[in-house]
Order: C-alpha cells, then structure tokens, then sequence
C-alpha cells in the first residue's frame, strides 16, 4: 500500500473513533450563546471532514484507474 | 417577545392567507418550464435518458448527487427528530454521513464510474451480472432494489404531504374541512388541520410535476431540476432558519428557551446510549448501494468530475442540517412550555412531520417568505423523487425487460417508453401506500437505509476482493431481505412488549441496544464472505477485467 494511501487510511479510522464522543453526552452549556456544546463539536467535525476529504483528493486520487476508463471507448457489457 | 401573542390559540379561526400556497404553485409552474427548457436537450436516445450520454460535470454533479440524497428525511425528518431526540440527531446522521458518504463516493463510486464508462453500462444490476458472471443475480436484486425504493419515495410522498398540510391549515375551510378532533384525554378540540391542502392533494401534485419533467428528458431533466431545486432548498433552507431565529427574538432567546424547558433535548444523556449511537454509523453506507446514485455517479463526465462532490458534501449536509437541529431542539422547548402547538399524532403525542410546517406557521410572519421557505421544503424533497423515478424506469427497462427478451427485441425510443411505464406503476403503487401507512419519516427513512447499508457489502467487495463469488452474493442478498424483513415486521408490525428481538425506546427500535442495521449488515457480511469462499472462484477472463 502507497505511503499517502496509508495515511488517509489510519486517518479516516481516526476520524470514525472522534465522531464518538462521549465526553459531550451529558454536556448542555451553550457556545456563543446559542449553539448547545455537542452540536458544535459536530459541526466543527463535519468541517474537519470536508478538509480531510480535500487532502485525500490531492494526495490519494486513483490516477491510473482514471486514465484506465478514459483510455478508450465503451466496449460493451457482456450480459 | 411574548411567544404567545404569535401562536394560533387552539381552534382559532380566521382568515389565512393564501399567499404561501400561490408561491409554491409558482415554483411547481418554474419547475414545468425548466423540464420543458431542459427536454430540448434530450437526445431521444436511451444512453441519453438514462446517463444524459455521460456528460455532467463538477458542479452539476455535486448538486444532482447531494439533492439526491437530501429528501423529506433531512428536513421535515431531521427536524421531527431533534424535537424528539436532540441535538443527537446531527450526529446519527449528518456529521457521519459527512465522512461515510464521501467515503462511498471516493472508494466505490468511482471505480462504478471506471467500469461503467469502459463497459457501458446504465445501471448497477448491469455491472453485478457482469462482475459476477449471472444473468440470474439481476432478477433477485431488481426485485430487491425496487422493493428498497418504495419506502424511500413514501418518505418524500408522506413529508411532502404532511409538510404542506401544516403550513396551508385554515387556507380552505369550507373545501377541505375537517372533523372536530378527540384527544386521550376525552377532551374535543377543533383539528388543527381543518381547512388544509389534503397529503392526498399534495402526493399527487407533486408526483405528477415530477413525472413530467423526468419524462421530458430523464436523468439530464433531474440533474438540471436537481441543481436548480438544490439552490433553492439550501438558500431558502437558510433564509428560513434566521427568520424563524428572528421570531423567536434571536438566535441566543430561542436556545436559551430550549435550555429552560427543555435541557435534555441540548445533550444526548437519557436520551440515546454511545452504543445506539455507534451503530447508527453504519446506516450511511446506503449511499454506496443506492442504484439511483449510481446512476448518477454515470452520468459525470470524468472521474474529475466527483472531486468537487467529495470534498463538499460534508459542508452541504452541515449547510443542510444545523439549521433544522436547532428549530427541532427550539420547537422542543417551545412545546414544553406550552407555547408552541404542534398537530397531534391519533395517540395524542405531537406529530414529528408536523414540527417544522408548525415552527414555519407560527414563528414566519410574512406569507411570501413561508411560500419561498415551503417551496425550498418541496424542492428537496422532490429533487431525490426525480432521480429515484428515472432509477426505476431504467432498471426494469435495462435489468428485466432487456436480459429477458433480448437487446434487439424492443427499438430504444420504445426501451424509454417502457421505462416510462414502469415508472407510473410504482409511483401509483407508492401514493396509494402514502394514503393508508402514514408513519414517522425519520424511522421509514432509516429503515430504508438499512437495507441498502447492509447489502453495501457487496459492493465493496465487487471492486475490492477478486475470490468474491455469485453464491456469496446470493446468499447475501436473501441474508439481508430475510433478516430486514424480519426486523422491520417486530418493529412495525407488532405492538411494543411483544416484540420477539427488541424494544422500543423514544421511537427507536433497538435491539440489544443497537440498531437493527447492525445485525442486518452482519448477516451480509458472514453470508457473502463464508459462502464466497467454499465456493467455486469467478473466472480469470472477469477478475481480469474488473481488476485491470
């Protein structure tokens, strides 16, 4: 496996075990006012996911499977 | 502010203006024009019906793929459940499908895409017969597939019609009156709906708007209606979410109002287990096996093409629904203290579709914005509607019809024609099912998910595991339809303490405290991988053209 493949990789486990926090389960308090604790953690979460997604498509991105499926025209299915 | 002085007393009358419902048939006329713009593109080919000739790029393709999978579900269910389970809700669905959906679209869409675009083909059960060598796979999954889709357009089918029926309630007394109703308690009240457009108006209008431009062109007509009804949910959705902060005099008053009368619904204690909420993880893997996003991920012009969609459909989703969590948990507290009505359920406990058109009828002022906002409403949920109809046109045409009578049997102006058939078959048999099974949009939707979740498995291991085999997947696809049906029949179909394999708690049907997603996917799981491999290996002229 390719070194930024690797990454990604034991990134996104990373990020599978933080969606589980359970240090904000009982948390009520309210940040700026308004936004309850626990719905901004997943907020800022879902931005980190957006970033890393970013990375990956620099870092990660299938460019011989591409250049594989735009090499040549359809060939046809067999069934 | 006094909250009071802007809610409907029980049983008012007067006179409601009518101004919301002309908005919303504005935009149902906008939406007729633009299939109508949109069918002058169509090429008349079935390639061009069913993948629009492969020719979508970035931006259109993100919004056709996140209007897709944003539907009543995301709003009108989103809402209903925060005002139930909380701020929670975000993170049961939204944050994680922010990371798994991307995850679906980066690791198995664009290899469906790769293969796809080599090989030609229109539908998902096209690719599976190949990669698995069986004309027989297709006949057990298109039943499946299709089977799968019918409780998905019920969930837009029942959001829409209970959605409009709350905004538009005392717009028609006297066409659409309704009788007094009874609560539990004994005690008569006026119904809240009285004088309401009717779901059973609603499912119509809608379904036949979007027949008509899906017809118009296919799936070029829903990546264009889709991108256009994204625009409008996501900016109307916003819009409406700071106006209904003003009304309940700002961001800061509503929480805190929440706070007061409603803590538990700021937290997650008491409410959901990380044990629940852990397995909720696995229902985003949907998205890699729904066939009508498959059939969009088609229809990209490049593998490029899915960058933009990758990277941003987090922040889509976030855009999305942040807003509906805070009006659920808001509505929440507003109802607990009594100054928020919210349309009861026959059992007396308050409706979760009808949270948000309540939040809209009672905290929007201006009728042009609750128009505006209630259009936004209908074009999410009609832009997954669109995509989901053209899915099953071109599966029956090209996964049934085809394979079964052979490739030169129908011309391709008549393969559209029976797609279109098919289309109106379901949809009828679906609206029908609308009007007699009303029930919570967020559990439908879920349970939907699951199904797809758990046969996700396949798809993985289609693109990623050559020493996959056609029994396997055989006996993960029955793995998976008996146990869904099995568990969807004690959640749904028996009452609550007599259920054989869990247990009810705040509308959520558990089993050994985890979702039954959990135990669906396993049965996949241990289906495809255990009878893969005691079985005869696939071919080496297929591993070698799925793995190049």
């Amino acid at each position: 496996m390719k070194k930024p493949v690797l990454v990604c990789l034991i990134v996104f486990v990373a990020l599978a075990v933080l969606h589980q926090d359970v240090w904000n389960w009982d948390k009520t308090s309210l940040v700026f006012g308004f936004m309850p604790k626990g719905l901004l953690y997943h907020m800022c979460y879902s931005i980190t996911a957006a970033a890393f997604w970013a990375f990956v498509s620099v870092y990660a991105w299938p460019h011989r499977l591409e250049a594989w499926a735009e090499d040549s025209e359809e060939e046809g299915s067999t069934r | 502010m006094n909250f009071l002085q802007t809610s409907l007393p029980i049983g008012a009358s007067e006179v409601v203006s009518r101004t919301p419902l002309y908005v919303i048939v504005g935009y149902m006329v906008a939406l007729f024009a633009l299939g109508w713009i949109s069918s002058r593109l169509f090429r008349g080919s079935s390639k061009d019906f069913f993948v629009a000739s492969r020719s979508i790029g970035p931006f259109m393709l993100l919004m056709s793929v996140f209007g897709t999978t944003m539907t009543a579900f995301a709003l009108v269910g989103s809402t209903g459940k925060s005002f139930s389970l909380g701020i929670g809700t975000y993170g049961l669905m939204a944050s994680s499908s922010g990371l798994i959906h991307a995850a679906c679209f980066f690791v198995v869409g664009l290899r469906m895409w790769s293969f796809g675009k080599k090989y030609g083909y229109v539908t998902q059960i096209q690719f599976f017969r190949d990669r698995f060598e069986s004309k027989g796979l297709g006949y057990l999954m298109f039943p499946i597939l299709v089977g799968l889709i019918v409780p998905y357009l019920l969930v837009g089918l029942i959001g829409a019609g209970n959605y409009i029926s709350g905004v538009t309630a005392g717009m028609f007394p006297d066409t659409f009156s309704l009788p007094d109703k009874i609560l539990p308690n004994g005690k008569e009240i006026p119904h809240p709906l009285n004088g309401s457009v009717p779901p059973w108006l609603t499912g119509l209008v809608i379904s036949s708007i979007v027949l008509f431009y899906v017809f118009s062109g296919g799936v070029r007509s829903a990546a264009w209606a889709n991108t256009f009804q994204t625009i409008v949910f996501m900016v109307m959705g916003l819009v409406g979410f700071l106006v209904i902060a003003k009304g309940l005099g700002g961001l800061a008053e509503a929480s805190q109002k929440a706070l007061e009368h409603a803590p538990e619904k700021t937290a997650r204690e008491g409410l959901m287990t990380p044990a629940h909420f852990m397995s909720y993880m696995l229902v985003p893997l949907s998205v890699g096996m729904f066939p009508h996003l498959f059939q969009h991920w088609l229809t990209a012009k490049s593998a490029k093409s899915f960058k933009l969609t990758v990277i941003a459909h987090p922040l889509c989703i976030m855009i999305v629904w942040i807003p509906c969590i805070l009006i659920g948990i808001w509505a929440a507290g507003l109802h607990a203290a009594g100054d928020l009505r919210v349309p009861p359920l026959p059992n007396g406990n308050p409706n979760p579709n009808a949270v948000l058109s309540a939040m809209v009828k009672t905290f929007m002022d201006s009728p042009l914005l609750v128009g505006l906002f209630s259009a936004g409403v209908l074009a999410a949920i009609m832009s997954s509607l669109d995509s989901q109809f053209v899915c099953v046109g071109s599966m029956f045409t090209n996964d049934f019809v085809v394979p079964l009578t052979g490739k030169d049997r129908f011309s391709d102006r008549q393969k559209v024609w029976l797609g279109r058939g098919f289309i109106v078959l379901i949809v009828t048999i679906t609206y029908v099912i609308s009007l007699f099974r009303p029930t919570s949009v967020f559990s439908l939707g879920v349970w939907c998910f699951s199904g797809f979740a758990a046969l996700f498995p396949i798809a993985l291991a289609s693109v990623y595991w050559k020493r996959v085999t056609k029994a396997g997947v055989f006996a993960s696809v029955i793995a998976t339809a008996g146990t869904w049906a099995l568990f969807i029949h004690d959640a749904l179909g028996r009452k609550a303490g007599e259920q054989w394999f869990g247990a009810t708690k705040h509308g959520e049907y558990l089993i050994a405290g985890v979702m039954p997603v959990t135990f669906i996917c396993l049965a996949s799981v241990v289906a495809l991988v255990g009878v893969s491999l005691v079985t005869k290996p696939p071919s080496r002229e297929t591993v070698e053209k799925f793995f190049p």
